[in-house]
């Protein structure tokens, strides 16, 4: 993975000391509030409801296990021994005090970590497939262009007050696990007849009040010009984008306004004096990137191991379990990538304890080279295990409470922290994921209704993704009250699609009766091998709301 | 209209010093001040070309087109405005004057101007940073330099620092 060198080092320390300054002058009452929160919100820093929230970035979802170890430690120390693992492959602190805070960012720093950008009207962390470099479908490692994004977008004196929030996400293989149709800006890497690498940029997707599939601005950006482009994009919106009124500020509404044409001429337009200048990307510069994310030296896994995996999963029914759900086909045979499910019923969906944190850096560093990745999903992944260990690794995860052989399915449910924790919530979520994975928790049932996204989020800005869960969840709020609005239909991935509202709004304690009509509909209408969007998409939303509300 | 309403900037920092400050600054939009030197706004400078004791601020939302760059190179200095320190467009185009349009005399920062933005703004070209009156000079110089090492090019430096390093690692 990538590992700083002095350049980083140096500046991710003077932007500690930089906000040990202005917290400085903040309680010293030198920066007012107002004017110290669009700099504390860029240092990843949030007043909540209870206490503050620090979320810090994990850029690309890529974590070591000095990492996580130090992370284990900072939520010992200052926080109560527990952290989230959020949708856009961040992790938050829910309990820091307000003055811990720039010293928790120095100790981030001593194991290359921050927590820059990872909130606040600029661009944020860059997301990508939990699956690169290691995907079997992959044309292209998405993670050197997402350390040259990461590069280029940390700081950038020209995008720190854009109108509103810019989240950028890369993939490079045939499926599409970055969610890249619903960000601001996402990026397709592929390549051309001639095996030159190229790159599809779309602009203007996004969940939020208005959620939005991006719309494409260049099918075939030479991959030289990536960053001048992005920055064409981001000049444009800058300049352009809506200041008037927060909820119609991000990208996807200027898009919009203008049409797609207008506003990929306007790039072009800008673009034509950015193109070929400095920031232009040389074979060099690429393979220097690349240079951090070489294949680490696996050794050779015999044949029979192989085949003596695949004779377990027959004999060990648990095993079987999570090998189908939890593990996933590696380019190189004899390693697979294992997720670590972090949804369970006593926990929220993405929460992990201190304890957790130091059992998954041990992990890594033995089955694993080292390495962890965060996924969208709200889980972790080891990348590179060999076959003839995954019996061992299954065991020890099971006893880690990480084993639950649900990924994938209904009860592998995304949700946002919700009205227990967060400022905006309008409506609790975690008690409604952690309701319906009591409800549905059989596992031949799960396993019957096939692949299933359900998403949670407490308000509309739309943190747990619920636009584009087959199955969303939205809580509202009317006059004091909490309700739930459910939507269908909604997909993140190749062939995106935005949910439907079924209809009127219910009563927290009527949803996981609503879900399990809604399945009932799902698995007496489907036709053989259909999943459950697939049948949606077959009969609509009307059968399943002549259920619900009959 | 009356000198009195005429601003001055308190606290002038002109390529990384404390400078006093000569130019007053007009927001109304119609009338012309008699005082000179003063920064008026961009439409009384249009109207009045040739004065060469005016020089025009722009407001944030400014389209910069060719036509208007081209008659802005014979001012003297250019203000660019911020209503708000959170409007972010003030970047862009002093980066433009400078990086397109090749303005080589003074980019002053007017308006909202917090010790905050003073690192991003010199970096996007502003050689004058007329600092909001409240702000302390101290803190402001001590935020100028609160980097020494950046990713990107801008004004101050036309190299990524990816370019940097591979010389580095030929030349080493």
């Amino acid at each position: 993975m990538y590992r700083y060198d002095t350049y980083d080092q140096t500046l991710v320390d003077e932007r500690v000391a930089q906000f040990r300054d202005q917290m400085a002058r903040h309680l010293a009452g030198r920066l007012p509030e107002e004017e110290f929160r669009p700099l504390r919100l860029q240092n990843g820093l949030y007043i909540q409801k209870h206490a503050p929230m620090l979320r810090i970035a994990i850029p690309y979802g890529m974590l070591s296990a000095t990492q996580l170890r130090r992370l284990g430690e900072i939520t010992r120390r200052y926080d109560r021994g527990y952290a989230h693992f959020t949708t856009r492959q961040n992790l938050q602190l829910n309990w820091p005090a307000l003055e811990d805070v720039p010293e928790i960012l120095a100790e981030l720093a001593e194991v290359q970590m921050h927590a820059i950008q990872t909130s606040g009207n600029c661009i944020r962390n860059t997301t990508s497939d939990q699956f690169a470099g290691i995907a079997r479908d992959e044309v292209e490692d998405p993670r050197p262009w997402c350390e040259l994004i990461r590069q280029w977008s940390t700081l950038h004196p020209e995008f720190a007050f854009l109108p509103r929030k810019f989240k950028i996400a890369v993939t490079g293989a045939a499926a599409d696990r970055a969610a890249i149709q619903v960000h601001d800006i996402g990026l397709r890497l592929w390549h051309d007849d001639q095996g030159e690498l190229r790159v599809k940029v779309l602009a203007g997707g996004g969940l939020g009040r208005t959620p939005m599939i991006g719309d494409v601005v260049r099918e075939d950006l030479p991959w030289q010009h990536l960053l001048t482009y992005l920055e064409a994009c981001v000049r444009v919106y800058n300049q352009f984008g809506r200041r008037d009124n927060k909820f119609k500020a991000r990208i996807k509404i200027l898009v919009k306004a203008l049409g797609i044409e207008e506003f990929r001429r306007r790039v072009d337009a800008e673009w034509a004096h950015l193109k070929d200048g400095p920031q232009t990307l040389t074979r060099e510069a690429v393979e220097a990137a690349r240079a951090h994310f070489i294949e680490p030296e696996r050794r050779p896994v015999a044949e029979d191991a192989i085949a003596a995996v695949e004779a377990l999963r027959g004999e060990n029914r648990a095993f079987g379990r999570f090998v189908t759900n939890n593990v996933t086909d590696h380019k190189v045979p004899g390693y697979k990538a294992v997720t670590l499910s972090l949804k369970r019923r006593e926990h929220a969906p993405g929460d992990v304890t201190a304890d957790q944190l130091d059992a998954v850096a041990d992990l890594a560093e033995r089955y694993s080279f080292g390495e962890v990745r965060v996924t969208h999903e709200q889980n972790l992944v080891l990348s590179d295990v060999p076959v003839d260990e995954l019996e061992t690794l299954w065991r020890e995860l099971d006893e880690l409470g990480m084993a639950n052989p649900t990924v994938g399915t209904l009860n592998d449910i995304i949700c946002c922290p919700g009205g227990d924790y967060c400022g905006l919530a309008n409506a609790v979520s975690i008690p409604i994921a952690q309701a319906l994975q009591e409800r549905f928790e059989d596992l031949d049932f799960l396993y019957d209704l096939g692949p299933l996204d359900l998403n949670i989020s407490g308000c509309m800005n739309a943190c747990g993704h619920h636009h584009v869960g087959h199955i969303g969840i939205l809580g509202v709020d009317k006059k004091g009250e909490e309700y739930y609005q459910i939507s269908l239909g909604g997909n993140a991935s190749d062939d995106a699609s935005l949910g439907k509202i079924l209809g009127p709004s219910f009563f927290r304690e009527d949803v996981p009766e609503v879900i399990d009509k809604v399945l009932k509909v799902f698995v007496e209408q489907r036709h053989d091998d259909e999943t459950f969007l697939d049948t949606y998409r077959r009969i609509g939303l009307k059968p399943f709301k002549e259920r619900v509300y009959a | 209209m009356p000198d009195t309403q005429l601003e001055h900037a308190q606290t002038l920092i002109k390529l990384g010093q404390p400078e006093q400050d000569d130019w007053a600054l007009s927001r109304h939009e119609e009338a012309l001040p008699g005082q000179r030197p003063v920064i008026v706004p961009l439409a009384l400078w249009l109207d009045h070309a040739g004065d060469e004791g005016l020089a025009p601020w722009l407001p944030s939302d400014t389209e910069l087109t060719p036509e208007l760059a081209e008659r802005l190179a014979a001012a003297p200095l250019i203000a660019i405005d911020f209503p708000a320190f959170t409007d972010g467009r003030g970047y862009s185009l002093a980066r433009l004057l400078r990086e397109r349009y090749g303005y080589g005399a003074e980019v002053r920062a007017i308006g909202d101007v917090l010790v905050d933005q003073l690192y991003y703004m010199s970096r996007c070209g502003f050689d004058a940073l007329a600092l909001r009156e409240d702000q302390h000079l101290e803190d402001a110089l001590r935020a100028l330099g609160a980097f020494s090492v950046s990713y990107q090019p801008a004004v101050d430096s036309q190299e990524a620092l990816f370019e940097r390093r591979l010389k580095e690692q030929k030349g080493a």
